[in-house]
């Protein structure tokens, strides 16, 4: 039986019916209800919804041996697991905003507010700028404009959240989209049926372009 | 001695288990002090799994280290073997931070290191201990052979500056191959070779079959061939597996490196290769080969769920006639039972059987299992 972390909400819906459409159905996860865990023996596989930031860890510690999870995530928490396929869904990109009008005084420490401190760190340790992260868990684009940050380092998926609140795109860091990602041990062991759902996605992904 | 070995958790086991192991094979056994100068470490910090070390200042103002890593300590501590392989084994706790846990954690860690004159029968006898560990902690493992030789000729054909090489040895253990395509295609290389490369794994014969029509150029296929081989016509065929998704920092390792694996268990539980480039580092001309079994992860492997502290409770009354109850609980300790004896049950005990020291005799009172 192969454990599948989905991630809860929309992009989760959108994985099970490219997980369904590849030959692993599991009709039951259609009802309404609250429950989290769905199984169809046939097909050999077992799914649970989770939330989306919490894939990751299932798929490390070997609960899930495999579950999609946003690129985002992966970069933030670099959890040891493998990177088998770019599900090509859920796009979005990791990108740094700022007040329309910004300038980027290089002579002082950047303040950056962000939900993704790792991210953060790496990108302006490659470019070798100084900075302060202040890390916060909701509501980032307010920062700049209360003065809190000077500019804030989050997902952009169209842009409009940012442009309600007088902020602007000035540097893209990465993009970003949904991974099928594996454990690393079950990969070993079950390596047949990761295969499998791996080679239908692609199908799927084919036939859908 | 004689002891009932049911007592021992799955980690204990193996320690005794792979202990008697490398000693079979002229391994000695190597005890060292759990402290080490923090100097040590801070010039090979990449080599450690985690670059956090728990320091304090000794006596003489020497700043010390709890000890993070065992390897270091053996190169620091042996000479050069000219001529003749230093074998030693070890079981050693050693002190670092865990992936995803803030926190400093005592890790229960055993291993070996073969120094000296290193030849190809080293290597598979390394190779070979390293499955038969693996397979004395359960018969379902897998013992994943990769070769940095192979790896790097593949990378160095490509061209690419020393930045993008290490984005794409990240991918290559990430099997990450839409990432190997992205960045080649930015740096306008071909991600062909290096695609196949990660794309080809499992059994060794076929990999190597592979290897010899993608690189036949490159002299480590037969050297990565010879050892699966060997290893499969030992008794590890269907458990050694050639995956390039098994790397090791190109500073430190050269030729082969490997993972071990065993089913229910959620990482490696072993991991080591060839360290000929770190022992260059610290100025010895010995080449080096080892590996080390996490046997912390394997506390909780096996475990059968018993959910019993103690198989019975023997209740007595103050005044109880001692040689009564000593008899009693000599009868069932004799039998092979665990008891504890009490004169009020204590709470959140788990128990199979509730007994009490009557006058008359003994009195079963429950029956749990």
């Amino acid at each position: 039986m192969l454990n599948v972390a989905l991630p809860k909400g929309r992009l989760g819906e959108k994985v099970y019916d490219m997980f369904a459409r590849a030959g692993f159905e599991c009709p039951s996860i259609l009802e309404k209800g609250r429950k989290l865990i769905f199984e169809n023996p046939e097909a050999g596989v077992r799914y649970f919804w989770v939330k989306p930031s919490d894939v990751a860890i299932y798929v490390e510690r070997g609960a899930a041996d495999i579950g999609v999870a946003g690129k985002d995530i992966l970069l933030e928490y670099e959890p040891d697991v493998y990177e088998l396929f770019d599900l090509d869904i859920g796009k979005c990109r990791m990108a740094v905003a700022a007040k329309k009008g910004f300038r980027d005084n290089t002579e002082r420490t950047l303040k950056v507010a962000t939900k993704f401190s790792n991210i953060t760190r790496n990108h302006y340790a490659a470019i070798g700028r100084d900075i302060d992260i202040i890390h916060l868990n909701g509501s980032i684009e307010i920062a700049p404009i209360l003065g809190l940050s000077d500019v804030i380092v989050d997902i952009v998926e169209t842009g409009s959240t940012l442009k309600e609140n007088d902020l602007e795109v000035i540097d893209t860091i990465v993009p970003i989209s949904a991974r099928l990602i594996a454990n690393k041990a079950s990969f070993k062991f079950k390596s047949d049926a990761i295969e499998r759902i791996m080679a239908g996605l692609e199908n799927t992904e084919k036939v859908t372009k | 001695m004689n002891f009932n070995s049911s007592v021992l958790r799955s980690d204990e086991k193996a320690v005794f288990e792979l202990r008697s192991l490398y000693s079979s094979y002229g391994y000695s056994r190597y005890k060292m002090s759990k402290f080490e100068e923090y100097d040590l470490y801070v010039r090979n910090k990449e080599f450690l799994v985690s670059d956090r070390v728990i320091t304090f200042t000794d006596t003489n103002g020497k700043l010390m280290a709890l000890k993070p890593d065992v390897t270091l300590s053996i190169i620091r501590n042996s000479e050069d073997a000219d001529g003749y392989v230093r074998k030693v084994y070890y079981d050693e706790n050693v002190y670092r931070v865990s992936k995803g846990n803030d926190a400093f954690g005592e890790i229960m860690q055993t291993g070996l290191e073969c120094i000296g004159d290193i030849d190809d029968y080293n290597i598979y006898e390394v190779l070979m201990l390293a499955s038969e560990s693996l397979k004395r902690i359960s018969d379902e493992y897998v013992l994943d052979l990769s070769h940095m030789g192979v790896v790097e000729y593949v990378l160095d054909s490509m061209g690419v500056s020393s930045e993008t090489r290490e984005k794409l040895l990240l991918c290559v253990g990430e099997k990450n191959v839409h990432e190997i395509r992205s960045v080649c295609e930015k740096e306008a290389v071909s991600s062909a070779a290096l695609e196949k490369l990660v794309t080809t794994y499992g059994n060794g014969e076929r990999v190597c079959a592979v290897l010899r029509e993608l690189i036949p150029e490159c002299d480590h296929v037969a050297s990565l061939e010879k050892m699966v081989s060997a290893l499969e016509k030992n008794g590890y065929a269907g458990h050694v597996n050639v995956d390039f998704s098994v790397t090791g920092n190109v500073r430190y390792y050269n030729g082969f490196v490997f993972k071990g694996f065993v089913n229910g268990i959620a990482s490696g539980v072993l991991s080591g290769g060839q360290y000929d480039k770190l022992m260059a580092r610290m100025n010895r001309r010995s080449r080096a080969i080892g590996f080390a079994v996490y046997l912390d992860l394997l506390e909780r492997f096996a475990d059968n769920g018993d959910s019993y502290d103690v198989d019975t409770v023997i209740l007595y009354d103050e005044g109880a006639d001692l040689d009564a109850l000593n008899g009693v609980i000599k009868m069932l300790t004799d039998s092979g039972r665990s008891v504890t004896a009490q004169r009020r049950l204590p709470e959140k005990l788990h128990y199979k059987q509730l007994l009490r020291l009557q006058e008359r005799g003994v009195e079963i009172l429950e029956n749990n299992a």
